[in-house]
């Protein structure tokens, strides 16, 4: 006789081959990260300074000007052909003279660039009118691994992909399952009911390995992104989230019928977070009024966490109010679902 | 290859017995008192048209739906006390359910195997359900039938001791209704009980032992098919159509000699006759002395559908 199958293992081999069988959940959930990281990594890396492209109205001014090395300067003889090179961007910033001896500097103080064309052109401007700096400075450059935008963007995709397969995991398969009365045909059997919710987790934190392995692997090897924290410490926060989101995800599909519906909840719940969270950019951007709010959310915690862990190697015991975030959501979460939850 | 079982271990009575059941569902009545009992070994049959609560009457025993009210004593016991053990005495197919796609056919059955403490090995029952050429295969690329038999093998991995079936061939060709006849009457000769439901008239007559009628709620008619057939003194059905049945003298046909009903039916003519030697030459004489033109003649034997149609007026299937 063969050796009889635990339904627990069965429940969890199906989760994994109706998930590994689905290309387009592989993509999204293990390619997507990777892709996304790889592109906002490359469009915002760190350049070295820019040569600003600025204008000036007469060759006294230009020779006075093209002695500052981060000046590009073009001389213009009429001010129409100057002027729209100003309007179009060509130029930053234009310097005509006035009367008297006196320098006029043309630019759009909104814009980050031509700010720092005026500092730098009116420096170079004095500088060669005979300006001697009361105090002798230097520079010593530095630049490190960690004060990055992929190293702030890392952390965040990290904690929205454990959002995004926490919760569609769950929603998607439960509420399948319930509309094709795939659930009802298993409730008939002897199944017993929490192995069918266990297997759920138990894939979850399967899948999770792979997932946080990928996608921090490739920030460590491909954009040196750091990893300061302990390593154990960054797998219980993921596995934290998870079972949060997971949790989350069983409430959504406590009693929905249908995919459609699933799929808006599912956004509903979401999409906050993607944008108030910090995923892409810090969440203090925020007005001060919602950062309670925000800094109540699942994904912020969990984000919040894992860059401590991540960039400042932030032992766990730091992590205290975002560990509270997520337990608080995963117990209030889970239990709710199991009140709610509906077998047909 | 079918496993006999034991009937000196189980005890005596009915395999289920139903008493009063109710159940409404908002302001529809779909079980109406319902008594009924289904004996051990026997292959019993819930017909009706749908929407007669066939479906609802075989999840309240199958305990995926309360009653309202009423009893169900299925195997010796109750859902409310035995559930887990009734769980495991049962085999289940439910009239909808789409297995995952994804998975394979031997997946399948083995992961609904594991659920259950004993029965035949996963490659028992694929062969039960003659689809080991489809062992590997991919539960969505099956045919329909082919689904229908994965069904059915979901239903025995716990080597039951009473099978609920819920329409088990309803969208099937007939080349595939009647494979699934084999299967199911091997079934019956290992000595398992079943529950069908279905509005199939044939399948009710060729398989089952008994058969209730139901109609809105209620059971309307109960016995083996023949008793059934024989209980609305009809042998034989004589339809015929006629050049120009507006002339046709209804009337006159129904007062013809071992004449129990006549009926017009979609231009057709049905006529309920005892014996079919003396009411086809009567009936061709009396059409030749009202000058009508005959331009199509069939006879068949009685059959549950005709009972149904007695009873009620209706047809099982109203397409």
């Amino acid at each position: 006789m063969n050796k009889r199958d635990h339904a627990l293992v069965q429940l969890t081999l199906v989760r994994f081959r109706e998930f590994l069988r689905e290309p387009e959940a592989l993509f999204w959930v293990f390619i997507f990260p990777i892709l996304l990281a790889a592109g906002l990594g490359v469009a915002f890396r760190n350049r070295p300074p820019e040569v600003l492209q600025i204008g000036a109205i007469t060759g006294e001014l230009k020779n006075a000007l093209a002695k500052e090395k981060l000046l590009d300067v073009t001389e213009f003889s009429e001010s129409a052909a100057a002027e729209q090179a100003l309007r179009t961007g060509k130029i930053a910033l234009l310097a005509e003279p006035a009367s008297g001896g006196q320098v006029v500097y043309r630019y759009d103080e909104t814009s980050p660039d031509a700010r720092t064309a005026r500092m730098l052109a009116d420096a170079a401007i004095q500088r060669a009118s005979g300006r001697v700096d009361p105090v002798a400075s230097s520079d010593r450059l530095i630049r490190e691994p960690g004060s990055r935008y992929i190293d702030f963007l890392l952390p965040g995709l990290l904690g929205m992909n454990l959002m995004g397969s926490g919760i569609w995991g769950l929603v998607f398969a439960i509420v399948d399952a319930r509309r094709k009365k795939l659930m009802k045909r298993l409730i008939a059997t002897p199944m017993p009911r929490h192995d069918y919710l266990l297997s759920f987790l138990l894939s979850r934190l399967g899948l999770l390995v792979v997932e946080v392995a990928l996608l921090a692997g490739f920030g460590a090897l491909v954009f040196q992104v750091p990893l300061r924290g302990s390593l154990l410490g960054l797998v219980l926060l993921c596995i934290l989230g998870s079972l949060s989101f997971s949790a989350i995800g069983l409430l959504i599909s406590s009693r929905l019928q249908t995919i459609e519906a699933a799929s808006g909840v599912s956004n509903l719940v979401m999409m906050p977070m993607w944008v108030l969270s910090g995923v892409f950019f810090s969440a203090q951007r925020f007005p001060a009024a919602v950062q309670p709010v925000i800094h109540a959310l699942p994904l912020t915690a969990l984000i919040d966490a894992l860059r401590a862990n991540m960039l400042r190697g932030e032992p766990l015991a730091g992590l205290a109010p975002q560990l509270g975030v997520l337990a608080v959501w995963l117990l209030v979460s889970f239990s709710l679902a199991l009140k709610l939850f509906r077998w047909r | 290859m079918w496993h006999h079982k034991r009937m000196s271990l189980t005890p005596a009575g009915p395999a289920l017995r139903l008493r009063n059941l109710r159940k409404t569902y908002k302001d529809v009545i779909a079980v109406d008192g319902l008594d009924l009992e289904v004996r051990r070994g026997e292959c019993f049959g819930l017909l009706g048209p749908n929407g007669a609560g066939k479906t609802t009457t075989i999840e309240i025993c199958e305990g995926l739906t309360p009653a309202d009210s009423g009893e169900v004593e299925l195997l010796g016991m109750h859902w409310s006390s035995d559930a887990g053990a009734l769980r495991q005495k049962l085999g289940i197919q439910l009239q909808e359910t789409q297995l995952s796609e994804k998975l394979t056919v031997a997946e399948t059955i083995r992961l609904f195997r594991s659920f259950f403490h004993q029965g035949p090995s996963t490659e028992e029952v694929i062969a039960q359900a003659q689809l080991i050429e489809k062992r590997g295969a991919r539960v969505g690329g099956l045919s329909g039938g082919q689904k229908q038999r994965l069904a059915l093998g979901c239903a025995l991995v716990g080597d039951p001791e009473f099978l609920f079936l819920d329409e088990p061939t309803t969208g099937l060709d007939p080349q595939a209704r009647r494979q699934l006849w084999d299967l199911i009457e091997q079934f019956k000769a290992a000595g398992r009980t079943i529950l069908l439901t279905t509005h199939y008239m044939d399948e009710a007559e060729r398989l089952c032992d008994r058969v209730a009628i139901m109609d809105h709620g209620k059971v309307i008619a109960l016995g083996t098919p023949r008793e059934l057939i024989a209980s609305i003194g009809v042998e034989h059905i004589v339809e015929f159509s006629a050049g120009a049945t507006a002339g046709l003298d209804v009337a006159a046909l129904g007062r013809m000699e071992g004449i129990r009903g006549v009926r017009s039916e979609n231009g057709s003519v049905l006529m309920q006759v005892a014996e079919l030697h003396l009411a086809v030459p009567a009936l061709l004489g009396e059409l030749g002395r009202q000058g009508v033109t005959l331009t199509e003649l069939r006879t068949h034997s009685a059959t549950l559908e005709d009972v149904f149609v007695a009873l009620t007026g209706r047809h099982l299937r109203d397409e």
